[in-house]
């Protein structure tokens, strides 16, 4: 085991899968020569040159269609979508061509490619640099859909996002980025799709992904000492989902909390809210609380930043507040 | 050969580079378009195709003509009107039509339509339905084939409307940049949807005269000479295969339909229209082909045999049953199946 950032982590991982399989390439904006604008790929050009890990102009389109149009064809493409935000400007091939072609195919076309980018807030960046979209893309069919907590999950996933067939969109939090781990050294693969719990209380289930996974943890942290024992559960992977770890620790406790960046509106918690109140109602003792950053724009002052993500304290309070404490 | 073959070979100077095989598969491919694409029309009026259709009857020089320059490992991306280069990469008619009218027997058993042909094992790559979206995808094959190091070259075929959109530009200057083995090839049919392209666009030509802005060479052509085509078509693969990059060609070409379904075409002028049609591909191929001394009954008996093969596709894509309702929930994910959950 190795003391590794998550911006490391993630590099780890890559080098990981470029060195097994001679069909993984690397490419977005100032990801070879600078190394990323997150250093996040530190180290990858020299290892593996610029035949594997190449420059690409300011062209999010061809970014995408290139890694789509390599990936049917043999190549195993990871790109990079330098903020998560301008996934918006490449839709198209996120949502119409790249999620939607084995299907309209009829299975003829694969395409095994992963999707990297930076998302979420925490940087004081504003509206369009910190937002956390991946609830955009579960809302997609044929998209996997897998966002971190921690450095070893970073490296783990991701290897398992490069190795697996279907297109993955990997979110990268930028607020994690300097965060340090534990890391397993040699091969380290995390199957898609498995929830972790990462501590277990009977009194309360808090469900969260990314950066409100050590968010929930610390609130955990902040209740126990009022006598209140929380079980927290990192979701890693909303697609595929692993709905039988979420609704078994649902049950168990029987009350539920979503702690979520994404705004409010059709947020992941929404959707998982739903699925526990239809498939373990009886179990619950109230209904499902969704914690979420407010349906507004990400303000960028760092005040005004840190009052509408969730925090430990709103966390916390909600419990109390559900628990009549 | 006879004297008057030979008076009619030295009228086509400069022919002698396509050999007679050649400009009789090139006929009988541009008659396979012709024919395929009425019936898919009247298929249509029946309401035996739903939903839509895009035709490209008047445009078959152009994918007979590429298609003949292609290996049979080369990509085609294609658009929404996509029909004649599907068939020109040698898928039979009974899949594209089984496709359209949503049988079993359709080339993706219903599940992609009109506008999404594919055949994976003939090349094409797919057919895409948002302008301009395939050309980076095709650029990305040419970048698959090239670090592969195969011989492969990517052809991307679209309309005049879709040199407006980002993604053209964003492909041909990645493509530029990297050197990619891929053609890019714009039918200019001078209209998009409905709004001529001259009304639209900064400059006359909508795809050649963009070519310097990414270091490529003006190619303008008639796209209605099948052999032009194929002349031009040949060149531009080998210089891909060679390494020297990619290749913009314009085609001069005209819809003989409206867009889509059974748009009449109102908005073009009449006199635009007569001249066009005077200018049909397959008239002045079977005419040229004439005149180079090919019997009358050798093209006679291609026609017959298309039109044979044609009446037993429709009759067989008409007895062909709807697809299993299962099928709806496969295939979006490469275990086959639909689950985004345990
Ligand atoms: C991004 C996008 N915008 C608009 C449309 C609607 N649309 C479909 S075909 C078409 C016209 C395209 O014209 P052109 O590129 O000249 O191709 P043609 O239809 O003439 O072959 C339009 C506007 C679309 N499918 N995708
Ligand atoms: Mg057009």
């Amino acid at each position: 085991m190795a003391q590794l950032s998550y911006r490391d982590a993630v590099a780890a991982g890559i080098a990981q899968e470029m060195r097994r399989d001679q069909r993984v390439v690397l490419f977005g904006e100032d990801i070879a020569a600078a190394e990323g604008v997150f250093k996040t790929t530190v180290g990858l050009l020299e290892e593996f040159g610029p035949r594997r890990v190449r420059d690409t102009p300011i062209s999010e389109l061809a970014i995408l269609g290139a890694a789509m149009g390599a990936a049917m064809t043999g190549l195993k493409p990871v790109a990079e979508i330098m903020f998560s935000d301008f996934l918006a400007c490449c839709w198209d091939y996120v949502a119409n061509q790249i999620a939607k072609t084995r299907y309209m195919s009829d299975g003829q076309v694969s395409i095994p490619l992963v999707i990297r980018t930076a998302n979420g807030a925490g940087v004081r960046f504003g509206a369009q640099h910190s937002q956390s979209v991946e609830n955009w893309a579960m809302a997609v069919p044929g998209l996997k859909v897998v966002a971190p907590s921690n450095a070893a999950d970073a490296k783990g996933l991701l290897a398992a996002a490069i190795r697996d067939p279907d297109p993955v969109l990997f979110f990268e939090h930028k607020g994690l980025l300097a965060g340090k781990a534990e890391v397993p050294d040699g091969e380290h693969v995390e199957p898609l799709g498995q929830a972790k719990v990462l501590r277990r209380g009977n009194d309360v289930t808090l469900i969260a992904l990314a950066a409100m996974v050590p968010c929930a943890l610390k609130a955990a942290d902040a209740l126990v000492r009022e006598g209140i024992a929380a079980t927290v559960v990192d979701v890693r992977c909303l697609v595929p989902l692993d709905a039988r770890t979420l609704l078994a620790e649902a049950a168990r406790t029987g009350r539920v909390f979503t702690v979520e960046e994404n705004p409010r509106l059709c947020g992941w918690g929404a959707e998982i809210a739903s699925i526990i109140h239809e498939e373990c109602f009886s179990a619950l003792k109230q209904p499902v609380v969704r914690i979420t950053t407010p349906h507004v724009p990400l303000p960028a002052a760092d005040r005004l930043e840190d009052s509408v993500l969730p925090s430990p304290e709103r966390v916390a309070s909600e419990v109390r507040r559900a628990l009549g404490k | 050969m006879s004297t008057t073959k030979n008076a009619a070979a030295q009228a086509l100077a400069g022919d002698a580079d396509i050999p007679a095989a050649q400009r009789l598969a090139l006929y009988r491919m541009q008659y396979v378009i012709r024919v395929c694409e009425k019936r898919a029309h009247d298929l249509f009026l029946q309401n035996l195709v739903k939903g839509t259709t895009h035709l490209a009857h008047g445009q078959e020089a152009v994918a007979a003509g590429f298609a003949a320059a292609m290996n049979p490992d080369d990509y085609s991306f294609c658009t929404y009107r996509g029909h004649h280069h599907t068939l020109a990469r040698g898928v039979g008619m009974l899949p594209v039509l089984g496709e359209l009218m949503g049988r079993q027997c359709g080339l993706m058993k219903g599940k992609g339509g009109s506008m999404h042909l594919t055949s994976v094992e003939h090349g094409v790559m797919g057919s895409y339905a948002i302008v301009g979206a395939h050309l980076a995808i095709a650029a990305g094959a040419a970048w698959s084939a090239q670090y592969r190091g195969t011989q492969q070259v990517a052809a991307a075929f679209f309309g005049d409307g879709a040199t407006n959109i980002g993604a053209f530009h964003e492909s041909l200057n990645l493509a530029a940049v990297w050197k990619l083995p891929v053609v890019f090839v714009c039918e200019n049919n001078r209209y998009m949807e409905y709004t001529p392209i001259r009304e639209v666009t900064a400059v006359e030509h909508p795809a050649a005269d963009r070519a310097a802005g990414y270091g490529l060479p003006r190619i303008v052509i008639d796209g209605n000479d099948a052999d032009v085509v194929y002349r031009t078509a040949r060149e531009v693969f080998a210089k891909a295969r060679a390494g020297g990059g990619p290749s913009l060609v314009e085609c001069l070409t005209y819809r003989h339909g409206g867009h889509s379904r059974a748009d009449p075409a109102k908005y073009r002028p009449k006199e635009e229209v007569e001249a066009w049609m005077k200018r049909d591909p397959i008239v002045l191929y079977r005419a040229r082909l004439l005149a180079a001394g090919v019997a009358e009954a050798q093209l006679a008996a291609i026609e017959a045999e298309t039109m044979r093969t044609l009446d037993e596709a429709t009759e067989q894509a008409k007895g062909s049953p709807p697809p299993a309702l299962e099928s709806a929930l496969t295939d979006v994910w490469a275990d086959g199946g639909a689950s985004w959950r345990n």
